[in-house]
């Protein structure tokens, strides 16, 4: 089990009623919050699947320009790959450990995280101005706009989550680890996570498909 | 420093937008002037700005709403008077330009600013209540999402006085919407405007389904939930489904234009339709998302008003759910012309008319529910039956546009505007008019002056008769819409008639305002001191009008659907037994300030000030930061207090 079983169930609401078809009252705050964030996790999904419809619309409106084959380095996107999703791991060794309330580990795992995660961003920013060098930038071709968009909104959303990272590691420090900022990493890592199946995507639709 | 702006972003060459403009300004200014004389700023920031309370938060969307409402039309007759007197010869008095910006304002006003913000407003009011517990699942979130709107809305209306709007319509069709074709401000007005205020619909959306799904009182399970409340989720579920397509849509089209990617571009392997089909499945599930909640009013309004439970409410629910789903699958007869051949045209005229199946069994449900009812014809019930005469004529001929061959003859043409105002106007704005009258009792303690209600009503529906008929009949004639002058004298009867219409709608608005005017004025005398002026079934109407903060002293246990009338028939009408502290969610002004930086940083993204930009934007992500990194957001009220405030309205 994760985070999500320390909060307790509030006594108010009769067992009875609380299984079956949501009769038993209000859900206890950490359902909630993880819910919604669930919900919004599932929007952003969307918005990624419309630019991921974008790019299989363009990809092969290069323009004159080069074509993925030409441009794909899978070595590098291979490493990239693999920080990312040792990134994910690294998450939920950290999640364990707030759940254990052990600050030690959760700081250790927590840094090991932000590394990964840096890492990977290092690498497809490299890569993103080897391109934009050579003259593929994203003002190249359609598929090269979609390209950089569809990559670079995974890339935009792997930073904002290293931020964020570093402001709940803040948090957890300034306030220990009580069930408000518990709440908090849980829909943290539930972000993480949804990043790497994003990324799943983009690696198989966009870099292995693109790079043969 | 100031990027594009210069003087010369003010019209001073255009009399009409200016002195309109400078109107408006006055009117706030004295506004502003009277709440600093009055001394009443502390008391709006404490009760209003910064309030998280849905029912708050509420009648301030329905009060944007109706502002807005008065901005839409007022471009609405414009458009009308200069169709009705650009004939031959004459030219009217708007030249192309500024018509092409009344068109596209008119449009997008109407949808996000007027349609949106009524709808919301009253699914914040109303769905917790009715749900029978105390707010929304992230009240602070709601705030956010008000505000945010609220930002939208006033950048659109800063395009009046500073710069100019779009020239596009409201879905900004590429490649005119490029920067080859639009280089200055007004569809970057569109895009950031919208953008902003989507960002508020989004977190509604999660919001409320979050809400719905997960904060039920005891024992309401989802076949017990009301009508409404239905409605709301499927509506809220479009909108987590439907807005992030077109905040990804914009996102692109934004690209194109501030960092000359080729997304929607006529060369370098850009692709416009991808635009339409992005476009429209976002824009039809949009129809629904407002459509539904209105038709969850109606459902409320027949039942209270005939005195009866709705007729066969599961097939009810699952109409909704059906079209809620099958709105998903239709976006394509927005361009059948587009050239997707045969196969694919017929898929979507064939979805598009099955929706209409879902939509007539809900008709028959509002009529069989009045059929050997006891009807009470008041305000709300007045529109509740203009609605079903207006909207079904609506809905015929939207099945007549789902045909694809007949689609290639009308579509783009004056019969299509008839048809979606027919719609929009008969469902959407006659419910949430209806809603707005239903509700008032229970927001403001007292109800609305019944007279001038009924003259609105009357003057709303004759009016939009008269307004748009004669553009269907103008559509068959061969009038393509968005004409700015008219080349066909033998069309200008009809467009006489349809002003006309047009100005009596205008006096249903009037009347609006002075119901409004006299009700407050005579309110002493029309108090609601039961909390049940309409023998309501839905548990908003047993606590007190208006509610308290927490909504319900002790949460009512649920034990069917229509819980309220069911508790009075049995006489167990909430009893208020022993009190309990009460946690409520603590105000906030996270959301006013993060509207006010998010207000500077789309101003200075439209203009390219980059540098505002720039601190705008790290501005209301640094109180995004801040209040994230509270801990106790409740205050708790003690049982003692809630047993003094219970007396004091049980008294």
């Amino acid at each position: 089990m994760t985070i999500a079983t320390i909060d307790r169930a509030p006594t108010a609401v009769p067992t009875e009623l609380a299984r079956g078809r949501g009769g038993g009252g209000p859900a206890p705050k950490r359902i909630v919050v993880a819910y919604g964030f669930w919900i919004f996790i599932l929007s952003d999904m969307i918005m990624f699947a419309a630019l991921f419809a974008a790019y299989a619309v363009l990809r092969g409106n290069t323009a004159g320009g080069p074509s993925g084959a030409e441009l794909f380095n899978l070595r590098s996107v291979f490493i990239e790959t693999m920080c990312l999703l040792f990134s994910s791991y690294t998450c939920g060794l950290g999640a364990l450990s707030a759940e254990r309330r052990r600050l030690d580990f959760f700081l250790i795992f927590g840094a090991l995280t932000f590394v990964l995660g840096a890492a990977f961003l290092f690498i497809e920013v490299s890569e993103f101005a080897h391109m934009v060098e050579k003259g593929a930038g994203p003002s190249r071709s359609g598929f090269l706009s979609a390209f950089f968009t569809l990559v670079g909104m995974h890339g935009f959303h792997v930073a904002s989550g290293l931020i964020a990272l570093v402001y709940l590691v803040a948090q957890v420090i300034a306030n220990g680890l009580r069930a408000a900022v518990l709440r908090r990493l849980l829909c943290w890592s539930l972000f993480w996570h949804a990043l790497d199946i994003v990324w799943v995507g983009v690696f198989t639709l966009v870099y292995l498909m693109g790079a043969s | 420093m100031l990027g594009r702006l210069t003087w010369a972003a003010i019209p001073f060459n255009e009399p009409l937008p200016l002195l309109s403009a400078a109107a408006v300004i006055v009117i706030i200014l004295a506004i502003l002037a009277t709440i600093t004389v009055k001394g009443w700023w502390p008391y709006l920031w404490r009760e209003w700005l910064t309030s998280v309370d849905h029912k708050r938060i509420g009648a301030m969307y329905v009060l944007l709403g109706l502002v807005m409402l008065l901005r839409g039309f007022a471009d609405a007759i414009m458009m009308r008077t200069q169709q009705a007197i650009a004939v031959g010869d004459a030219q009217g008095y708007l030249p192309p330009d500024h018509y092409d910006q009344i068109f596209s304002a008119h449009g997008t006003i109407m949808i996000f600013f007027v349609a949106m913000p009524l709808v919301i407003g009253l699914m914040n009011f109303v769905v917790p209540l009715q749900l029978g517990v105390r707010d929304v699942a992230f009240p602070v979130l709601n705030s956010v999402s008000f505000w945010l709107t609220a930002t939208g809305a006033l950048l659109i209306n800063a395009s009046l006085v500073i710069g100019n709007f779009a020239r596009t319509s409201w879905w900004n069709y590429p490649p005119l919407s490029e920067l080859a074709f639009s280089p200055d401000v007004g569809v970057d007005y569109y895009l950031w405007s919208l953008q902003i205020s989507g960002v508020g619909t989004l977190l509604t959306g999660i919001n409320f389904v979050t809400t719905i799904l997960k904060l039920r009182a005891p024992g309401m399970t989802y076949f017990r939930m009301p009508v409404f409340c239905w409605t709301a989720l499927a509506a809220n579920l479009l909108i987590v489904a439907a807005f992030p397509i077109l905040t990804a849509t914009f996102v692109m089209l934004l690209l194109d234009r501030y960092l000359g990617m080729h997304f929607f571009t006529n060369d370098a392997g850009g692709n416009q339709m991808m635009y339409a089909n992005l476009f429209w499945a976002w824009g039809h599930p949009e129809v629904y998302i407002l459509v539904l909640p209105a038709f969850g009013v109606f459902s409320e309004v027949v039942a209270t008003f005939s005195g009866k439970g709705l007729f066969s409410y599961r097939s009810m629910v699952w109409a909704t759910l059906g079209i809620c789903v099958l709105s998903f699958m239709v976006w394509l007869h927005h361009f059948f012309t587009m050239g997707a051949g045969a196969d694919v045209n017929a898929f979507f005229g064939i979805m598009s008319s099955i929706i209409a199946v879902p939509t007539g069994v809900k008709v028959f449900n509002w009529l069989f529910t009045m059929f050997r009812g006891r009807i009470v014809f008041t305000t709300p019930m007045l529109f509740a039956v203009g609605f079903m005469i207006t909207f079904v004529i609506g809905g015929l001929t939207g099945v007549l546009l789902a045909v694809p061959p007949v689609n290639f003859v009308i579509h783009n043409s004056a019969f299509l505007v008839a048809h979606f105002h027919n719609v929009i106007i008969g469902g959407v704005v006659f419910g949430a008019l209806a809603g707005i009258h239903y509700w008032f009792p229970k927001a403001f303690g007292f109800t609305l002056d019944e007279r001038l209600g009924k003259a609105s009503f009357w003057c709303w529906l004759i009016g939009f008769y008269l307004a748009f008929v004669p553009l269907y009949v103008l559509g068959l004639m061969g009038m393509t819409r968005r004409l700015q002058h008219i080349s066909d004298p033998s069309w200008q009867p009809w467009l006489l008639v349809a002003e006309v219409g047009a100005i009596v709608i205008f006096c249903g608005i009037l009347c609006q305002i002075a119901q409004l005017y006299v009700s407050i004025r005579t309110r002493e005398r029309r108090l609601d001191l039961t909390g049940d002026p309409w023998n309501g079934r839905t548990l908003e109407w047993s606590t007190s009008s208006p509610p308290p903060a927490y909504n319900f002293a002790v949460l009512p246990n649920v034990e069917t659907i229509d819980a309220f009338w069911y508790m009075k028939r049995t006489g167990r009408a909430p009893v208020k037994p022993a009190y309990e502290a009460i946690e409520m969610p603590r105000n906030s002004p996270a959301g006013f300030v993060t509207a006010f930086f998010a207000v500077i940083m789309g101003f200075s993204l439209i203009w390219q000030i980059w540098w505002l930009a720039i601190l705008g934007f790290l501005a209301a992500i640094t109180v995004v930061l801040i209040a994230g990194w509270s801990i106790e957001r409740e205050h708790e009220i003690s049982a003692a207090e809630v047993a003094q405030m219970e007396r004091a309205q049980l008294r």
